[in-house]
């Protein structure tokens, strides 16, 4: 029983994994830019969600409302002004401005807000449990699960059933013959960044419920983004799902073995995945 | 309606550090067939990019109903009403064949062409319009490439080498659509190696060699020997 709860457990993680890396996937489907600030980004969400929350006295999950916007519109406004202008043919120059907006990011973070640990208060939510047969199931972690699959599906159905969805494939297609379409890359790009931080608003506002963070936890969570969609295949959301889900199960059966030996094993399932599938479980056919 | 759409003049144009035009001048005129012919490497796809804004361009050289667009994006040069059917027909292989058409008809130009016209023009691709652009033959594929062209109702439609690769039988079929295309009011600059079709199809022809215009004039009273000339410089 331990183990299946283990199981269980580690698949709700994963939906947690899987929020943090499907704005990753995104960006990274529709203009094959790599974001290393990606984590810190996260991070921003929860301290953004938790100045909201304070000043105007609302749950985390109400604040997320108009946290979602917030990083949405930060998101187009740096693409526009400042990502836009790195990418080309080049994939050198956007991860060395990512990486510099990375430290900008925490140490504005640093000074804005101390180092001291944050968290997001979300009352009895945090506490709160469902009784399914034998398991206890947090009621947290299953709306952080039941939030990412429905993050994921409708990203799918966005990027399938949609004009916009239409407009990032053809310009991840050919960037220029989209050009040719009227489609304006630069706008493209920044709808794509803008949609990829709201996704982040979400992931952020849960991770600041679920654990206490401070500016310097962002690089950790990306790593965790960047394996989620690595085992799952690039450019394939259900893929980054399933990979969330592999890796939050590799570390609560790491983690029953011995408890220091959690984030290890999630890191070595990675590598044994890669090692086997260089592209992923799940890689999109082109 | 002016009497110039396009006028180039006296453009130089490339890539990077490499210059492919010196000093090209070209018109088209409302209603007209332009034939461009030239041997690989003589600039014709630079001419094309130039044109349609995927090569930058600063001097006033490229004009659109007098209106200077050197300056301006690919984006809004389609806005405009300039289509261009790539050489290599470059398709969206992430989309379907109807929606490398519908994302054709993206700048929302009015004019004649629809989903439904062009399934008229190209019955075949009706038929296959679920499939990915990725598994129609070749000829198939070039019809999706002119018909994302037409979506967006353009005014003037450049076709680049839209012969290249294809077995004479689908070539005859796709020119034959061309009549039907132009009759609309569309002009059109057709980029072609096979210079007796080019010839048949237009009716001024732009020769160029080596980056520059080697011969310009009447498809129709143009000889073989002057063509030879101005293609090979011999």
């Amino acid at each position: 029983m331990d183990w299946i709860n283990a199981i269980v457990q580690g698949t709700l993680l994963g939906g947690l994994y899987a929020l943090f890396a499907a704005g990753l996937s995104l960006i990274f489907g529709v203009m094959r830019l790599v974001n290393i600030a990606h984590g810190d980004l996260i991070v921003l969400a929860a301290y953004v969600c938790l100045t909201v929350a304070v000043m105007l006295g609302l749950h985390p999950l109400v604040a997320l409302g108009l946290v979602m916007p917030i990083m949405a519109a930060l998101g187009y406004v740096l693409q526009r002004v400042i990502l836009n202008r790195t990418m080309g043919g080049d994939i050198l120059p956007p991860l060395l401005v990512t990486f510099g907006l990375s430290v900008i990011l925490q140490n504005s973070l640093l000074m804005a807000y101390s180092a001291d640990p944050q968290k997001l208060q979300a009352g009895a939510l945090e506490t709160m449990s469902i009784e399914i047969g034998p398991l206890a199931v947090g009621t947290l972690p299953l709306i952080v699960f039941a939030t990412a699959v429905l993050v994921i599906a409708a990203l799918q159905w966005m990027f399938y059933h949609t004009a916009l969805g239409r407009a990032f494939r053809a310009t991840s297609d050919r960037q220029d013959i989209a050009q040719l379409m009227g489609l304006n890359r630069s706008h493209v790009f920044g709808l794509a960044m803008a949609l990829a931080l709201a996704v982040t608003a979400i992931a952020g506002v849960f991770l600041g419920i679920k654990t206490s963070f401070d500016p310097s936890i962002g690089g950790s969570r990306l790593i965790f983004g960047f394996e989620a969609v690595i085992i799952g295949g690039l450019g394939n959301l259900w893929g980054t799902l399933a990979g969330g889900v592999i890796l939050g199960i590799s570390q609560t059966i790491g983690a029953k073995f011995h408890p220091g030996f959690q984030i290890l094993a999630g890191h070595l399932v990675f590598l044994a995945i890669i090692a086997v599938r260089p592209r992923g479980l799940f890689p999109r056919v082109d | 309606m002016p009497d110039v759409l396009l006028s180039v003049d006296g453009l130089d144009a490339g890539y990077d550090d490499f210059q492919a035009l010196f000093g090209v001048s070209m018109e088209v005129h409302p209603g007209e067939v332009i034939a461009v012919i030239g041997a690989n490497g003589a600039g014709k796809t630079t001419l094309m990019r130039s044109v349609s804004g995927l090569i930058k361009n600063t001097g006033p050289q490229i004009r659109w109903k007098g209106q200077d667009i050197g300056a301006l994006r690919a984006d809004q040069i389609a806005h405009l009403g300039v289509a261009l059917v790539p050489e290599g027909r470059l398709l969206f292989q992430s989309l379907s064949v109807e929606e490398n058409l519908i994302i054709g008809g993206r700048t929302g130009r009015k004019g004649p062409w629809n989903l439904r016209r062009i399934y008229e023009l190209f019955p075949i691709l009706e038929e296959r319009r679920n499939v990915s652009s990725t598994s129609l033959s070749g000829g198939q594929q070039q019809m999706v490439a002119i018909g994302r062209a037409l979506m967006s109702n353009p005014e003037l439609m450049m076709m680049d080498e839209i012969s290249l690769g294809l077995a004479p039988v689908i070539i005859k079929s796709i020119y034959a659509a061309l009549p039907g295309i132009v009759g609309e009011g569309l002009s059109a600059v057709v980029v072609e190696q096979d210079i007796a079709k080019a010839l048949q199809v237009s009716s001024r022809v732009y020769c160029l060699q080596e980056g520059r215009v080697s011969l310009q004039g009447a498809s129709q009273g143009i000889s073989r020997d002057e063509i030879s000339r101005a293609y090979f410089g011999v």
